[in-house]
């Protein structure tokens, strides 16, 4: 018996590959794209409001919420008092993260009850009206000030470091500043939660999770996981910001839900949500180098230094993730990566798109960089010579890296961005030019794509096929605008040889597919269309024996196309086949699954092949900066990256082009200020600055990589897409301190990330001064 | 006295006549009419997520605006069309700007989308034949978008912007104005009793007359502010007088000497004719907020509101704008440094408002320079903004100089001690510029915030204050700045 996930040939192929627009684009530009606060509200739904309190460190000696509850509208005030079970919402159940919080506050903006109203703006008046006594004791703000951990240090050895580093012909330490980064998915953290007969409470939670927010409610309502239900159709962006921070609003929701006996939604104001939820961690990063004339390393010392807020939440993945991608494209001969995972006074750090990867690679690209200027040679020359390359293919962690991209795909783009041209164009301007410097850079990206955590490495799909021959689809990933659906609906259309319509997308349930992993690590397509795949291989096997037994064609004969279905001399509509084989009682639905093959991690004894693959990319910046002020300006980006055989171009140069963005406002506009007792001041878009349209170069021209795909087997040879193309601009940055560099050449540049105004302004600063 | 609002929704009027004057345009469209297209994505009109177009008659034409419906109050829409993105498409078919927007990709989770159909859709209706990628840049700078990244989207708009413009709106425009003409009235609007109410009144000496009786009512132009102290700060705003309605309030007049300015005229309306008395002054209004923000604020409520980062007020002092309040049947002009006298403290008695502003148009010899500094260029506050108007004679000598910056003091304010170091010298004399960069440092003395640090201002207001006098002594602005350089605003005149 064949297997029942073969995919099929190349040259067949009439869904898979097309450039196909994101299946609900018809309704986002209509309005029509329902999403959880556009759900037609049922009679009688009340409204949640958070309350916290005025202290970021210390205990709440008493609490008169009498006002809120004498105010307009309230029907209840919750506190954790009221949860019937654990008040728990930390994502290992490790209980260090309290839905509501009790007599210790360990943040500003930890909540603390919830108000449950008419309507939303009664509550969020109401929990303004509390009355706290607190005795605050001083917050502790950053890893600067940090003495507690999260976790347990944990390291990558290699060699002996040290020996290496002081040995080496040139060698040099430093320090520098990385800064978080608030997801600013447009729409807030929302859930709804509806109750049920027989204690059963239905969910509708905006979360890339929505497996860990079935399992959270019915922690926190003490009643089986079979009782909760819940669904999510759509997010209006995740970035990793709903990956684990979903669940809190989802149980409290379903706290009130439960104690009212009403249907209760909880959304959260913008100010609230970056206040309440865990970002980007920032980092500060103390570095040894050394390396020999021509720039070659010799040994790394680096020890990486996370905020990770009061609580553990999923640090360890993400931090150690930033370990997986502290040598981004470089081969370190002997090295020592350490990490520290500081707890502060500030709120759970968290995923964010890239999961601690990009970190890593910031410090790997500015090394470089710093060496390049030392050295008087060209970074780019000093990276290429640093590259993973036969004989010097082993990451730090163990795991030999067999799918180099990088010397072809980044000497293609150096021609196709014409950088030697340009660097010898932008070194005249400079050398004329007194306020204003130019900038270039080229960096690479190799990303590691699997869960570090081996068993999330799996998922389910559900398919049925119906007497007419239309598709129903379902799986455990999540849509958050990434397009999952639709290219894990390409895959199911192309099996069933029928166009992408007939293919009914339909919302990720917990009573559907069960046990599911977030939609997280880039992973969405590759294991989701598997278990698509997998489920239509059942369907397919069981058609093929009836055809087999019913007009004695062999299924090497049989092919669905084009809405029909070819078997030997006859062709005749899918729906005429599923209906008769449904007279002959075949089974027309199934259950697919798919785990991860070839992958292992021992995390205890740091050894394994914790990746299936590596995505790779590379991108050329240009940048002008006004070192008078300290204002920037991208100029022009070049960018090629490595999807290994597109199932939906259109969609993967989006999540290029925006991962692009995203993770250039990370590096450049956007920064997270905290003031000293604790507050977020930048808690709005006033404040903290994503990227806009006219941040965007005019020349910003984004190709994939041609190959012949990915060399293990993945989903019609695809790659992940997801996160990758984030660290993408970190030749931004470096783009940014080439331009820092021209006020002094032959002095090293000393760039904090973000770039503002500000921090250039400190590194022209620093560089007259010749520092 | 009429004592309902009506608006034209979908072809038909719709009257109201009991709502809280704090209601907002969104939660009416979403919580009341269940119109769930439009989305809320920041509450504070910065994200752009809530665009409606708003449609009203200018010269016997509809012309639609974007506003934020977030912080756009109900009652101020009165006699306008409200278009929200429910309302582009006929049945299946899409309106151009939305097949543009799926044919380019220019969704990916969509949330943000309906807030830049809606301004590609003013888009579409405010010009005629290609726009240009400056124009379209500038026409969203006020909806962010967190997937793609923008390429698809300025894609669609110059896609949906390449033909001719023909939509429903356009063939119904003249029917429309027609209507809208109708629930135009001459009448006073007041909705509520004494205690709580939403008015517009629809003259000067209405206005006058109201805001006596009720000095505690606060005064709403565009509502850009106020809108926040309602959906943010969660105050209680019994009573809110709306000045949209007085006739020739929004009015703006060039008299070749001076420019006169209503205190109801828009940043939007206002842009051009800044632009003419300055390319400097002209893209300083371009950078105020977005275009839905330029749409409904007012340079009347920016310099009326006080804030210390507030970023005409420093140019209208550096350039000797004068304002003028009136409080019942009396009226007093004076400059619009002497308005501020501390942080969140105005020259202004209880019952007075701003009636309007006069900046003068540049004298011969007279050099104007002005400069944002900001984390993102577009829709950001300044950090520090300098504003410079050098008088020079015809042998460079500095007759005049008025100097104000933001950023850098608890209000607007003028850098006396860097003037007087200038005032006779040359301005081309680099000894002379060391003096008035050690007159600066004393001038000011620079808080640190979320936005910058006290070091960074009082280093970036000395740049800056360098940036004008080596513009004033004639370096091109090609090799002094990264935006706004004036050869090309010059030659795109």
């Amino acid at each position: 018996m064949p297997p029942s996930d073969t995919m099929i040939p190349e040259a067949e192929l009439t869904v898979v590959r097309k450039p196909l627009p994101h299946d609900s684009a018809p309704r986002h530009v209509t309005g029509s794209a329902a999403y959880i606060d556009d759900i037609r509200e049922m009679a009688g739904t009340l409204h949640l409001a958070p309350g916290y309190a005025p202290i970021a460190a210390g205990r709440i000696i008493d609490l008169d919420l009498a006002a809120v509850r004498a105010a307009p509208g309230v029907v209840a005030v919750l506190t954790a008092e009221d949860i019937p079970g654990a008040n728990d919402i930390s994502p290992k159940l490790i209980g260090d993260d309290p839905a509501l919080a009790t007599g210790e506050i360990r943040f500003h903006g930890q909540v603390v009850f919830v108000v449950v109203a008419e309507t939303r703006d009664q509550a969020r008046r109401a929990a303004k009206k509390a009355k706290f006594k607190t005795e605050a004791t001083a917050p502790v703000i950053d890893v600067d000030q940090a003495s507690d951990t999260v976790l347990p240090d944990y390291a990558f050895t290699r060699g002996d470091p040290d020996a290496a580093v002081a040995g080496a012909p040139v060698s040099f330490s430093d320090t520098f500043r990385i800064g978080g980064q608030e997801h600013f998915y447009l729409e807030g953290q929302i859930s709804m939660a509806i109750p049920g007969e027989a204690g059963e409470m239905l969910v509708y939670a905006s979360t890339q999770h929505p497996s860990e927010v079935q399992h959270l409610v019915s922690h926190a309502l003490h009643i089986p996981s079979s009782a909760v239900t819940v669904e999510i159709r759509r997010m209006g962006g995740g970035f990793g910001g709903k990956e684990s921070q979903a669940s809190q609003w989802a149980v409290l929701a379903a706290l009130a839900a439960w104690k009212t006996g009403q249907p209760c939604k909880m959304r959260l104001d913008r100010e609230d949500d970056m206040i309440m939820t865990g970002k980007r961690h920032d980092f500060r990063v103390d570095y040894s180098v050394g390396h020999d004339e021509n720039g070659l390393l010799k040994g790394v010392d680096v020890a990486l230094h996370a905020r990770c807020g009061h609580s553990e939440d999923l640090s360890m993945g993400v931090v150690d993730r930033t370990m997986f991608h502290a040598d981004n494209s470089y081969f370190y001969p002997e090295c020592r990566v350490l990490t520290r995972r500081h707890r502060t006074n500030t709120v759970s750090n968290t995923a964010f798109r890239g999961f601690g990867g990009p970190q890593g690679m910031v410090f790997a690209e500015r090394m470089m960089d710093q060496i390049a200027y030392r050295l008087g040679k060209d970074p780019l020359d000093v990276r290429k010579a640093n590259f993973y390359a036969p004989g010097r293919d082993l990451t730090p962690f163990g795991q030999q890296v067999t799918d180099n991209l990088l010397h072809e795909l980044v000497g293609e783009l150096e021609v196709k961005s014409d950088y030697r041209a340009r660097r010898a164009e932008i070194s005249a301007w400079n050398a004329e030019s007194r306020i204003l410097k130019r900038g270039l850079a080229l960096t690479p990206v190799k990303f590691g794509i699997s869960f570090t955590l081996m068993p999330l490495n799996q998922a389910g799909a559900l398919v049925h096929l119906y007497r007419d021959g239309s598709l129903h689809l379902n799986h455990g990933g999540t849509e958050m605008g990434q397009g999952l659906f639709l290219k894990v609906a390409q895959v199911v259309a192309e099996e069933f040889g029928v166009d992408i319509g007939k293919v009914a997308i339909t919302a990720t349930r917990t009573d559907k597919v069960p046990n599911t992993s977030p939609t997280a690590a880039s992973t969405g397509t590759d294991l989701n269309a598997m278990a698509a795949l997998n489920a239509c291989g059942q369907i397919k096997d069981r058609l093929y024996a009836f055809i087999e037994e019913k007009w004695q064609v062999r299924r090497n004969q049989v092919k669905f196309r084009e809405g029909q279905v070819f078997l030997g001399n006859r062709a005749m509509p899918l729906a005429e086949l599923v209906n008769a084989a449904y007279m002959e009682r075949v089974q027309l639905s199934a259950a697919g699954f798919y785990k991860t093959p070839k992958i292992a991690w021992n995390r205890d004894k740091a050894e394994g092949r914790p990746f299936f693959y590596f995505a790779y990319g590379a991108s050329c910046s240009e940048v002008t900066i006004d070192t008078m002020t300290g204002e920037m300006k991208v100029d022009r980006v070049d960018v090629l990256h490595d999807v290994g055989k597109s199932i939906n171009p259109a969609i993967d140069i989006g999540q290029i082009e925006g991962g692009f963005v995203q993770g250039m406002g990370w590096l450049t506009t956007e920064e997270l200020v905290w003031d000293a007792q604790g507050r977020l001041r930048t808690h709005a878009p006033s404040t903290y600055k994503i990227p806009a349209a006219s941040d965007i170069p005019e020349h910003f021209r984004v190709e994939l990589y041609e190959s012949d795909g990915a060399r293990e087997k993945t989903i019609y040879r695809s790659k992940a897409v997801g996160e990758p193309p984030l660290m993408l601009p970190i030749s931004v940055w470096c783009a940014i301190a080439n331009a820092v560099a021209a006020v002094r050449p032959g002095g090293v540049p000393k760039l904090d990330a973000p770039a503002t105004p500000e921090a250039i302004m400190k590194a022209v600063r620093a560089m007259l001064a010749g520092d | 006295m009429r004592e309902t609002i009506r608006f034209v929704r979908r072809g038909q009027i719709v009257e109201i006549s009991n709502f809280d004057p704090m209601t907002t345009l969104l939660d009416h469209l979403r919580l009341a009419e269940g119109a769930t297209g439009t989305k809320e994505g920041c509450g504070e009109g910065d994200c752009g997520a809530c665009t409606v177009a708003i449609g009203r008659t200018v010269k016997d034409r509809v012309v639609y605006e974007p506003v934020n419906a977030c912080i756009q109050l109900l009652g101020m829409v009165d006699g306008a069309e409200i278009v929200a993105v429910e309302d582009l498409a006929e049945g299946s078919a899409l309106h151009p700007v939305q097949s543009a927007m799926v044919e380019k990709h220019g969704s990916q989770c969509g949330f943000c989308t309906p807030g830049f159909v809606m301004s590609l859709f003013t888009l579409y209706q405010s010009t005629e034949g290609p726009v240009t990628r400056s124009t379209i840049n500038d026409w969203i700078a006020g909806n962010l978008c967190r997937c793609t990244g923008y390429r698809p989207i300025v894609e669609a708009a110059v896609a949906a912007c390449s033909g001719e413009r023909a939509d429903r709106f356009r063939t119904a425009n003249a029917d429309t104005a027609g209507i809208l003409s109708f629930l135009n009235d001459e009448r006073d609007v007041f909705i509520g009793d004494d205690q709580r109410f939403f008015a517009a009144p629809a003259s000067i000496d209405g206005l006058a007359a109201l805001y006596e009786q009720h000095p505690s009512a606060v005064i709403v132009s565009g509502a850009t502010d106020v809108g926040l102290w309602i959906t943010k700060q969660l105050r209680d705003i019994p009573k809110i007088i709306h000045i949209g309605r007085v006739p020739g309030l929004d009015g703006i007049e060039d008299t070749g000497r001076e420019l006169l300015i209503g205190a109801a005229a828009t940043y939007a309306d206002v842009e051009p004719y800044a632009r003419a008395i300055d390319p400097d002054l002209g893209e300083l209004f371009r950078r105020i907020g977005s275009k839905q923000v330029r749409a409904s604020g007012t340079v009347g409520g920016n310099v009326a509101n006080g804030s210390p980062i507030g970023d005409t007020p420093p140019a209208l002092i550096a350039l000797g704008a004068t304002l003028e309040l009136r409080r019942g049947t009396r009226s007093r002009v004076m400059p619009v440094e002497e308005f501020y006298i501390d942080y969140g403290k105005q020259n202004r008695a209880s019952g007075e408002f701003v009636t309007g502003l006069m900046i003068p148009h540049l004298k011969e010899g007279q050099v104007f320079r002005c400069y944002k500094v900001t984390k993102r260029f577009d829709q950001d506050i300044s950090s520090v903004m300098g504003a410079f108007s050098f008088t020079l004679a015809a042998d460079g000598t500095v007759r005049e100089a008025r100097i104000a910056y933001g950023g850098m003091a608890g209000i607007p304010k003028r850098a006396k001690g860097a003037e007087s170091a200038l005032l006779g010298a040359s301005i081309r004399d680099s000894a002379v510029w060391s003096k008035a960069f050690a007159a600066l440092k004393e001038d000011f003395t620079p808080m640190s915030d979320h936005r910058a640090s006290a070091a960074y201002r009082a280093e970036t207001a000395h740049a800056l204050l360098g940036k004008a006098l080596l513009e004033a002594a004639g370096a091109p602005t090609s090799r002094t700045r990264l935006i706004g350089r004036r050869e090309a605003l010059h030659a795109a005149e």
